[in-house]
């Protein structure tokens, strides 16, 4: 019996697929979600949208606040450790969370390293902005990766940047020689050889989840037309009026996304979603996707 | 009997259908994704895939699936459940919130082995598929805890817990056949159509 493997971490991705993963911060958050039909929670003390209005050092969650959530439901649950804090990491392994996101959404501890992932038998998500980014972190071991969008604000402009960027530097490389291959791996700063997968493959060999400004069921139908493999919502549900029916609605747009008419049916009398925050009135020190490199 | 006409579907609410659906392209099968009840029409058998039972299950009695596809099971349609599909043929079920369909004489314990980090690779002989070990991922995988005298026991691990078996045309693996390349659970499931 092999524990760890490469195949069981970013195998529990591919389970994870065509799904929402939903930030929750109470036990009571979690029934919801799992009720809902979320197929992962993620565990925090505080939604994006409140980190960024408490401002300070945004770090790992209590795992009181953790275990108790893990106690709560029967499906998969994550949770977030600083960029290159690999003792939250340790933590949250050693406590049995299912997945870790190495996330820009709490303050950075390592300017320079992320976490080198290969080292742990729990799987990490990490957050990217386009296909290098993805690439790098796939290195150094992460089992599933996301854009990072601009979390907490409930706009979807910087998600699709990211998704965008991703999908369109996969549909350019397929069609490289292996000169025009290495020099846009050093354009990009990726790992040749994770190129040459990526040209083989046709997409990225991980889960690839939309993150980071999701708000309504049809801002999650647009990331999964646009490639996403599935949609993490952070603020987007417990920040809205009315969170059980838009987690469900969110839920459905995600399944039947290909279907306006059943987004059109979900998205119906869903109340007011979360408030929103242009990213372009945001100042560049407040940005969390430029986090990490 | 497979030939012209063979359909087979692969629920696609959620979770790793896509590769369902290619094991069954390296057998020259095309699969069809179901979503709907009338996706279910015409298919000769039906593979429930890995992924999360609850979301699966919620979104099958959401969107009126149950029904018909217990009447299709009826009519004569296999159906393969690996995981969380082994999960939702269960007749009855430890820690799964919501009601299977039924369709199984099997006692399914979910979550069984613990939690991500207890997920494993091994092999698991299966005689039904001949001499060589068949590897095996599970994956925050169930594991049959009690089956019916209709039951046929197929793939034990060595400790001995049940992890596959066939009851009439219906299939049940606790681990993951669509993550590896090796189709012999497709092919065993293809013959029973």
């Amino acid at each position: 019996m092999d524990r760890g493997t490469w195949k069981v971490k970013a195998g529990l991705a591919q389970m994870l697929k065509g799904g929402v993963i939903m930030d929750v911060v109470t036990p009571d958050h979690a029934k919801i979600a799992e009720e809902a039909g979320a197929c992962a929670v993620m565990a925090l003390e505080r939604v994006p949208a409140d980190i960024r209005a408490a401002g300070g050092v945004a770090r790992m969650a209590d795992p009181e606040v953790i275990l108790a959530i893990m106690e709560t439901v029967t499906i998969p649950v994550m949770a977030k450790a600083r960029i290159g804090h690999f003792v939250e990491a340790q933590v949250l392994e050693s406590m049995g969370v299912d997945y870790v996101d190495e996330s820009e959404v709490l303050t950075p501890a390592d300017e320079d390293n992320h976490i080198w992932k290969h080292d742990f038998k729990v799987p990490f998500v990490c957050g990217c902005r386009d296909l290098g980014e993805a690439l790098r972190r796939l290195a150094e071991g992460a089992a599933m990766i996301r854009t990072k969008g601009e979390a907490g604000t409930g706009d979807i402009v910087e998600a699709v940047r990211h998704m965008r960027a991703v999908m369109g530097s996969i549909r350019k490389i397929k069609g490289m020689s292996g000169d025009e291959l290495m020099a846009e791996a050093k354009a990009l700063g990726a790992p040749l050889e994770l190129m040459q997968q990526v040209r083989r493959l046709g997409r990225l060999p991980v889960v690839n989840f939309a993150a980071g400004g999701v708000a309504t069921p049809a801002d999650a139908a647009l990331m999964m037309q646009l490639g996403a493999d599935g949609v993490f919502v952070g603020s987007g549900i417990f920040k809205s009026k009315d969170p059980a029916p838009r987690a469900r609605a969110i839920v459905k747009a995600v399944t039947y996304y290909k279907d306006p008419q059943m987004v059109a049916e979900a998205s119906r009398g869903l109340g007011e979603a979360m408030p929103g925050l242009d990213v372009k009135t945001l100042s560049e020190e407040s940005l969390l996707a430029t986090r990490g490199w | 009997m497979t030939g012209n006409g063979t359909r087979v579907g692969v629920l696609a609410l959620q979770g790793a259908f896509a590769e369902h659906l290619k094991a069954l392209k390296r057998l020259k099968l095309s699969g069809v994704e179901v979503r709907r009840a009338a996706d279910l029409e015409g298919l000769s058998g039906l593979i429930i895939p890995g992924g999360e039972s609850t979301t699966i299950g919620r979104l099958m009695a959401d969107m009126g699936l149950r029904g018909p596809i217990l009447r299709r099971v009826a009519e004569g349609m296999a159906v393969m459940g690996t995981c969380a599909g082994m999960i939702l043929l269960a007749g009855k079920t430890f820690d799964y919130p919501l009601e299977p369909l039924g369709l199984m004489d099997i006692t399914v314990r979910r979550n069984a082995f613990g939690r991500q980090v207890d997920s494993f690779e091994t092999s698991v002989t299966i005689a039904a598929l001949g001499a060589t070990p068949f590897p095996a991922v599970f994956i925050r995988a169930p594991y049959i805890e009690k089956a019916g005298t209709g039951v046929e026991a197929l793939g034990r691990l060595s400790d001995g817990r049940l992890v596959a078996a066939r009851e009439g045309k219906l299939l049940a693996l606790a681990f993951h056949p669509e993550l590896t390349r090796d189709t012999r659970c497709h092919a065993l499931f293809v013959g029973m159509l």
